[in-house]
């Protein structure tokens, strides 16, 4: 392994098992989830075809905002005992933290979309089997893209006082294009239209992906020396 | 004079917009020596240690650490510092072991458990290693701390307030520590407001006020009543 690889590695390690011993942010997500499904449930009743046109949006309100608790706590544990400080002293390359921090919250996201979307099919009674193999790529795609943006602003708004306001306010117009694009794309998957049908939503999705996550590691280490 | 010239500063500036912390600092420090910094609160001790450690860059002057400019090679410099500032630099839900590994790895050096287990003996807590940090006391964290520049020791260690949460044991501790650090080699720079056991290992104190080194001296030739006078006559500004 190289050494950029070992280090984004470890880093990933790290925060995995500091989230696995506290589960700190998994319990809070689970929990929120499902008042979010409480709340969706509420809202819209039993009208299934209100349901249907609305699923789409629903489910990326639901990933979207369980999403910025997850990134928005993401580089507090830095703060705690001054380790911020710590990770800027490491010599090397900076982007490899950025990667690995990336890492762990991808898999944290993808944990919490895996649950959501389980309660989502069993509170709404929608059989999502017959599109689970492009609804899961569109997912993939619109949360890589979610989450490298999102790191980045966590670690900008991580040593600032009203970090939890600034966080949201910076960070979901950025991604007004990738949310377009993942809610037209989801909406294409859930009604069993081939992704072939919306190629430029997955197309710009894919670009969207590739800048955030290029532009996160070529700017990472301006961020933490900031 | 011993070893070679591990940090220069020379007519060193740090503002921090209007603010000014530092003014016109010359300090060398030399490998196999250290300098305690004394100075009252405020007085730009702990500045002036993050300036060396390269958290922070000067707004004017030269400071150089072993051989790297810091202004425009602080990577170069960041290989040969450890810094203990006031923040451990651990995190509580990993165990000491897991600390170090993370630490070690980070700076770009394998991580065996055999040379983890040295660290942690060599600090006194291998009986403990397993343990998550969150259950340590304040002089055991200060020891972990210490750990991490045990697997691989750097050539410069800057320390804020080393004995702070140190019991009598824990301060003979780090006096013997310190000790070994200097006689293999290292250069220590330490800010302090501790007379007692640390000051026994300095070879020179200089003493800041105002964000001015107003007196940088030798201490072998001091008594305890000695620096005492002295921090007064510069630091407190009485006659």
């Amino acid at each position: 392994m190289s050494l950029f690889a070992r280090r984004a590695f470890i880093v990933f390690w790290k925060d995995l098992a500091i989230e696995r011993r506290s589960k700190e942010t998994l319990n809070a997500l689970a929990f929120f989830s499902l008042l979010l499904l409480f709340v969706f449930q509420f809202s819209l009743g039993a009208d299934r075809e209100r349901l249907i046109a609305a699923l789409p949006g629903l489910l990326w309100l639901g990933f979207v905002l369980s999403g910025l608790l997850a990134l928005g706590r993401s580089f507090v544990i830095e703060r705690e005992n001054e380790c911020w400080e710590g990770l800027l002293l490491a010599p090397g390359d900076k982007s490899a933290v950025f990667v690995g921090k990336l890492g762990g919250n991808l898999l944290l996201m993808f944990t919490v979309e895996a649950l959501l979307l389980a309660l989502f099919a069993v509170f709404f009674n929608v059989d999502l089997a017959p599109a689970l193999g492009p609804l899961v790529l569109v997912i993939v795609l619109g949360t890589i893209g979610f989450a490298a943006l999102g790191t980045l602003f966590a670690a900008m708004t991580a040593q600032v006082r009203a970090r939890e306001l600034l966080f949201p306010v910076l960070l979901l117009p950025v991604q007004v294009p990738v949310l377009l694009a993942t809610v037209r794309a989801t909406e294409a998957a859930l009604a069993g239209e081939p992704l072939t049908a919306v190629t430029n939503w997955i197309t710009l999705l894919v670009a969207a992906d590739i800048v955030y996550v290029v532009v996160g590691v070529l700017t990472f280490d301006v961020i933490l020396e900031a | 004079m011993t070893g070679d010239l591990l940090v220069h500063l020379s007519g060193v500036r740090k503002a921090f917009g209007t603010a000014l912390v530092l003014e016109d600092i010359a300090l060398d420090v030399r490998a196999g020596e250290a300098v305690a910094l004394l100075g009252a609160n405020g007085a730009g001790k702990t500045t002036l240690l993050k300036l060396v450690a390269t958290v922070w860059r000067p707004s004017r002057g030269t400071l150089v650490v072993a051989g790297h400019d810091c202004r425009r090679d602080a990577e170069g410099a960041r290989r040969h510092v450890g810094l203990i500032g006031h923040g451990s630099h651990l995190y509580e839900d990993l165990t000491a072991r897991e600390n170090l590994k993370f630490w070690t790895t980070l700076h770009g050096h394998p991580a065996d458990g055999l040379r983890l287990g040295e660290a942690l003996a060599a600090v006194e807590l291998d009986g403990v290693g397993d343990e998550r940090v969150r259950t340590f006391s304040a002089g055991m964290k200060r020891r972990l701390s210490l750990a991490r520049f045990a697997v691989v020791p750097p050539r410069v260690l800057l320390l804020d307030e080393p004995s702070a949460g140190l019991d009598q044991r824990g301060r003979k501790w780090l006096e013997a520590f310190l000790q070994a650090f200097k006689t293999g080699g290292g250069a220590i720079l330490m800010a302090t407001h501790s007379f007692g056991r640390e000051l026994g290992v300095a070879d020179r104190i200089a003493i800041l006020a105002d964000g001015r080194i107003a007196l940088d001296t030798g201490r072998a030739a001091l008594s305890a009543d000695d620096v005492l006078r002295l921090y007064a006559l510069h630091a407190d500004g009485d006659a």
